[in-house]
């Protein structure tokens, strides 16, 4: 293998390893909330500096890479895209610390249903497709996570409507229903995040935006 | 009671999935029947345009079937791999391979409205209107001013205010008067190599052609002196139309509004330069300029 071709594959590796931190992060969120665990939650938090060590490195890898390869085509958009990637992976972590660090404060449960864990796991999948899709370089696979994000906003936005009605009809629930709001809109921007990794899967793999269609459906490339 | 969602109703997502650009993306690797041309070369006014050209040297053929244009006042760059006929076609531009014994061309080079291989066509004048800048820089041993003059005088120009005026012009052109405008007596081999490449670009800017042709200007040059003739390069093509063989990947991303890539002699892809150093069409294309060819 060509070292450049080694470099890169340690671009991905890292990206991979990264990712698979915030995964974990993910999966003790949810738990920090289901059990309402502070020892969870400081796991979480504690795991959020290995993610930022990890910004760092593959940020000054990419920078390196960019500097000394004088990279184009493909490898250019894979350097490129990670740049973007690595700060959305880091923002994971960031609202899954602000998530955990309520765990202690949404109890007794004032949500009658599931919906919560619901909307932690549907984004917790729309992560793993995110970084599935780079890693196996699935365009279709990056596409589904991107519609899967409108199951996550419409989720959000029925929890959250429960929730001004529980305060509406019981000042009591207020303290836990604002602190949910802020839990359900993190796991909204962590679908987000998602969402624009998968955005720049596919400018890696098809070499064109998959960001605000809206604004190139007219235009001629 | 039903509260309302006090955020506004997000618009639904459309997913903008533009169907498959076949003609510009081949399933296999396999070399495609016809180059793939960016439309935006095809729309653009034309100044060179070359049509099924095929080169021979003696039994051995060189060039196939390429199909080319070069838009007017564009920079275009052909780059690929060494014996790949970048540079034969480059020759093929102002007729520079005819004086090479045994070669034989078909097809068509349109410089303008001129076929440059119609019978009767007046070679010299054709290479007044297409001049060529070498690799390596061959200023003659002469001083400056008679080397930019060089070409005007065998065309018989005799009146010295207008060679002045022509030798002011041409090296202003290629950013070397205020270098030189004291000691235009002087020989040219004194000067450095940066500054011979660029009083060789006078030289030919000197007889007002149409087109430049360069054939790696910038392979005998140091960064800076390199650079100084990029900048030039970009300049030049306000008045006028240059084509420049570079195996410099980046002198052909930095300078060159469209890009042309060959391989064993055949065209396989062209298209605007930002486009075919970031999303290439062809896989060859892609394996050549990320260093993977072979």
């Amino acid at each position: 293998m060509r070292q450049f071709d080694q470099e890169l594959k340690d671009l991905r590796d890292g990206i991979l390893a990264m990712a698979g931190l915030a995964e974990q992060m993910i999966d003790l969120t949810i738990q920090a909330m289901m059990e309402r665990s502070r020892t969870k939650a400081d796991e979480v938090m504690a795991l959020d500096r290995n993610l930022d060590e990890w910004e760092l490195k593959l940020d000054r890898m990419c920078v390196d890479l960019l500097a000394l390869r004088a990279p184009a085509a493909g490898d250019l958009r894979l350097i490129a895209s990670s740049l973007k990637i690595v700060p959305e992976i880091e923002r994971i972590g960031d609202h899954c610390c602000n998530i955990a660090r309520r765990a202690t404060y949404v109890h007794p449960p004032i949500l009658s249903t599931g919906s919560l864990e619901r909307l932690g796991q549907e984004t917790r999948g729309m992560v793993r497709m995110a970084v599935d899709a780079f890693i196996g370089s699935d365009a279709g696979l990056a596409r589904t996570v991107i519609k899967a994000d409108d199951s996550v906003d419409a989720l959000y936005g029925h929890i959250y409507r429960e929730l001004l009605r529980l305060m509406m009809a019981d000042p009591l629930t207020i303290e836990r229903a604002s602190h949910l709001i802020l839990v359900i809109k993190n796991w909204e921007r962590i679908a987000d995040q998602a969402t624009n990794i998968a955005e720049e899967v596919l400018f890696i793999l098809e070499g064109r935006s998959a960001k605000h269609t809206y604004l190139h459906e007219d235009s001629v490339e | 009671m039903e509260i309302e969602d006090p955020r506004p109703v997000p618009e639904p997502v459309h997913l903008h999935v533009p169907p498959p650009e076949t003609s510009m993306r081949p399933a296999s690797f396999v070399q495609p029947d016809l180059p793939l041309t960016d439309p935006a070369v095809l729309t653009s006014p034309t100044m060179l345009q070359v049509e099924r050209l095929n080169l021979y040297y003696g039994s051995k053929q060189a060039l196939f079937d390429v199909d080319l244009k070069v838009a007017r006042n564009s920079v275009m760059s052909f780059i690929g791999p060494s014996g790949c006929g970048k540079s034969t076609l480059l020759r093929c531009l102002n007729r520079m391979n005819d004086l090479i014994d045994d070669v034989r061309v078909e097809g068509r080079v349109l410089l303008g409205d001129t076929d440059l291989y119609a019978p009767g066509t007046d070679v010299i004048a054709l290479r007044k209107r297409a001049g060529m800048v070498f690799q390596k820089s061959n200023p003659f041993p002469k001083s400056i001013f008679e080397n930019v003059a060089y070409g005007l005088r065998i065309q018989g120009e005799g009146d010295r205010s207008t060679l002045e005026d022509a030798v002011e012009r041409s090296l202003k052109g290629a950013g070397l008067w205020e270098e030189v405008k004291d000691r235009l007596k002087d020989s040219a081999q004194g000067l450095s190599g940066g500054q011979q490449q660029r009083l060789c670009i006078a030289r030919a800017l000197a007889v007002r052609p149409e087109v430049i042709l360069m054939d790696e200007p910038c392979s005998a040059l140091d960064p800076i002196a390199t650079a100084r003739v990029e900048e030039l390069i970009m300049e030049l093509k306000r008045e006028f139309t240059i084509v420049i063989v570079t195996h410099n990947m980046q002198q052909a991303a930095r300078v060159s509004d469209h890009t042309a890539f060959f391989w064993m002699g055949k065209l396989i892809e062209t298209g605007l330069t930002e486009k075919m150093f970031t999303n290439p069409g062809h896989r060859m294309t892609e394996d050549y300029i990320t260093g993977r060819f072979g």
